[in-house]
């Protein structure tokens, strides 16, 4: 929130009392310093913009991230508007128009029906939306979490620092899929708890390693020492000043978690050891199950565009965030900016 | 040296401690009763449960169990599996781990080697068609949906070409009249890969030359005889057929294991070649005029290692990860397979076994990246 302080100005130049308006401002208010950050923050954002743009791969994959979003978007509409409830519901439907399931796509299933008389275009459509809220959900976890130790980390050191990175170190030496082939042993995965633990996993782990080593690098810079020197507290340098920084890589490992989280979550419905409605991996689950992956090419519609979206949805997560590493670390770049 | 390995173990076996805590307590945290489920399985007699009731501490305090359970792992006592009563946890998992060692390392090993390789010569002309090739489609095998891809390995090579078995670990109609067991024949296996590695080594450590590119002319004779020697031997062997079963059954999985990890290496070196190649020595060496083959692999690729070693830790994760799937889409019977049976069919003393020797697994290859950093990169010296 920004309250409007009365403006207290500093004037250098003029003579005390003159009428002239202030030639520098020393001690500018609250909303000028928000004004002047966002006008910051928009002119990096267009700088880095103008980089990540040279990456044709970075584009395309934005491009493609973006097509899955309207394909999400587009499912509640078609449900409510074309689509009927009792043929082209994704877990409850049947379509009762084709004799033999699964059927090859035709005008009213454009992707054909799956064993059980589902619409596999219904299913590939309400399991992006799932995998959308999965993933960014992991990510922002994630994030949040390695954003927050590696700032606190670095800034404190001593034994905050080592404890959060022996954890850190003991996380990274367990394979995530195993140990969530486990958990879901024990207990029920929902989307919700499968998308905690991966976020957990991951924010604990090595994103916060990653980020720690970047906050160290901040930690050093003169404008911490300067706020340090003008009377921040500790709490207001790591917000203000080693947070905002740390973003911009945040950014790029939440790409990458997106990626992890919805890679798991397909192994392990793959494998039949989730408690989910929905979702591509369970999608190539009920096809598998029936026996009709080895069917090869004939039952192409039941594995192809499930398989199709999750290869494509998370090469495209991942290609970004590599697109976003050229933009984040000047040392990859082609040019010297 | 010494000093940091002791370190290291010290550590080792902390985080092991730490991790065979976890599991314990997960255990416990899960719905049910761990004790009850234990001992009511009624696939064991009344007799036996008694006794494993006794041996696990089951009918004591929680702490007291956690106690038990520690001292029992610590022994190597995971108790008795539930799916293969009445065959011990450790005695299942000893017959898998090195099924999965050999799947796991031959094919970390190769995609290291593969990923390096085209990292370098990617970095090296980069903006050409081969960098977008090899991006697009190493990073299309690093994301593709693991599964679907070994599936489909699977339907290209086993059934519609015919060249491969579909599965499994070895062919039960070559093996039905086999007077040695499976396990007997796959660990000479072991020993006489072990041993030709080992060999290999050997050689080129002793006829390695200062300051010169490639192995020396006598070293590729020997490790090709050697490397005929071999077959020719187990050829001539009465088991060699059978041996020849088991490796037909490798090759699909390793490949498969293969093509999904090379990437992250590749893309990685050329991150770290192009962060290299604006070095000044990098310079400094075209400008002596030296060949564009000896400045790409001895003076920016040498120093662009480092990096891509660092990150072996995490794709041995990776491929540990990828092992378990791998093995649960080929059938091929270790490890990964174990624990996904296991949890599939709630054995849960299987499922704690395995998870502390995956666990364990990861362990020593960590160490083990460790002490090769220290190997390669001179400046670095463990106190």
């Amino acid at each position: 929130m920004i309250t409007p302080q009365p403006d207290h100005h500093v004037v250098i130049g003029g003579p005390s009392g003159s009428p002239e308006p202030p030639l520098v401002d020393l001690h500018p208010g609250r909303s000028q310093m928000a004004m002047a950050r966002a006008r910051l923050a928009l002119r990096s954002f267009r700088g880095g913009w103008a980089i990540f743009v040279e990456s044709r791969i970075g584009v395309l994959s934005l491009a493609t991230i973006v097509l899955f979003a309207l394909m999400a978007i587009s499912h509640p509409i078609l449900m409510a508007t074309v689509w009927d409830a009792e043929v082209y519901d994704p877990v409850t439907g049947y379509a009762f128009d084709r004799l033999e399931h699964p059927s090859p796509p035709n005008w009213r299933h454009p992707l054909g029906t799956d064993p059980l008389g589902r619409d596999v275009l219904s299913q590939l459509l309400s399991s992006t939306r799932s995998e959308f809220i999965l993933g960014i959900t992991a990510a922002l976890v994630t994030v949040g979490i390695a954003t927050t130790v590696g700032a606190v980390a670095a800034y404190y050191g001593g034994l905050v620092d080592s404890l959060f990175m022996r954890l850190a170190d003991l996380i990274i030496a367990l394979p995530g899929i195993s140990l969530l082939i486990v958990l879901s042993a024990l207990f029920k995965l929902n989307l919700f708890y499968l998308a905690l633990i991966i976020g957990i996993l991951g924010g604990f782990g090595g994103t916060a390693i990653i980020l720690k080593s970047q906050a160290l690098s901040i930690r050093v810079k003169p404008y911490i020492e300067a706020a340090r020197v003008a009377g921040g507290g500790h709490s207001h340098i790591i917000l203000v000043h080693i947070i905002p920084n740390l973003l911009p890589l945040s950014l790029l490992y939440m790409m990458f978690t997106v990626t992890g989280a919805i890679f798991a979550e397909a192994v392990l419905s793959f494998l039949g050891l989730l408690d989910l409605r929905m979702s591509w991996g369970i999608m190539i689950h009920t096809a598998n199950t029936g026996g009709y992956l080895l069917g090869g090419t004939r039952y192409w519609w039941l594995i192809v565009p499930a398989g199709a979206s999750i290869t494509f949805l998370c090469s495209a997560f991942y290609l970004v965030g590599r697109a976003l590493d050229e933009v984040v670390n000047p040392r990859l770049r082609r040019h010297t900016a | 040296m010494t000093r940091y390995l002791a370190k290291r173990a010290g550590q080792m076996a902390l985080t092991l401690f730490l991790i065979v805590t976890l599991t314990f307590f997960l255990v416990q945290a899960q719905p049910g009763d761990y004790a009850t489920f234990y001992a009511l399985n009624p696939d064991l007699p009344a007799e036996v449960r008694a006794q494993l009731k006794e041996s696990f501490g089951l009918d004591k305090p929680l702490w007291q169990q956690y106690l038990v359970h520690m001292k029992n792992t610590f022994t190597g006592n995971f108790g008795v599996s539930f799916g293969h009563f009445p065959r011990p946890v450790m005695e299942v998992l000893a017959e898998r781990l090195p099924r999965t060692a050999v799947l796991f390392l031959t094919a970390t090993a190769v995609s290291f080697y593969i990923g390096f390789f085209l990292g370098k010569a990617i970095a090296w002309r980069r903006g050409g068609v081969l960098e977008y090739a090899a991006t697009i489609s190493g990073a299309t095998l690093f994301t593709a949906f693991t599964p679907a891809f070994g599936l489909m390995m699977i339907w290209v090579f086993a059934f519609k070409l015919g060249w491969l078995p579909v599965g499994k670990f070895l062919d039960p109609l070559i093996w039905r009249g086999a007077e040695v067991s499976a396990n007997h024949v796959f660990s000479y296996m072991l020993v006489t890969g072990a041993a030709f590695i080992v060999f290999a080594f050997l050689v080129l450590f002793f006829f390695r030359r200062s300051g010169r590119i490639g192995p020396a002319p006598l070293v590729a004779p020997i490790i090709g005889a050697a490397a005929l020697a071999i077959p020719v031997a187990w050829g001539l062997s009465d088991i060699g057929f059978l041996a020849l079963d088991i490796l037909r059954h490798m090759i699909l999985p390793i490949v498969t294991l293969t093509l999904i990890s090379f990437a992250g290496t590749m893309l990685l070196t050329r991150n770290s070649m192009l962060e290299t190649m604006r070095e000044d020595y990098v310079m400094a060496a075209r400008a002596k005029g030296l060949p564009e083959k000896v400045v790409r692999d001895r003076h920016a690729a040498r120093n662009a290692l480092l990096p891509v070693v660092t990150s072996l830790v995490y794709s041995l994760i990776f491929a540990i990860d990828g092992s378990v799937i791998i093995e649960g889409v080929f059938s091929w019977p270790g490890m990964g397979m174990t624990l996904l049976d296991a949890v599939r069919s709630e054995d849960l003393p299987l499922v704690m076994g395995s998870m502390v020797f995956i666990g364990l697994f990861s362990l020593l290859a960590h160490v083990i990246v460790d002490v090769l950093y220290v190997y390669l990169d001179p400046r670095i010296r463990y106190q």
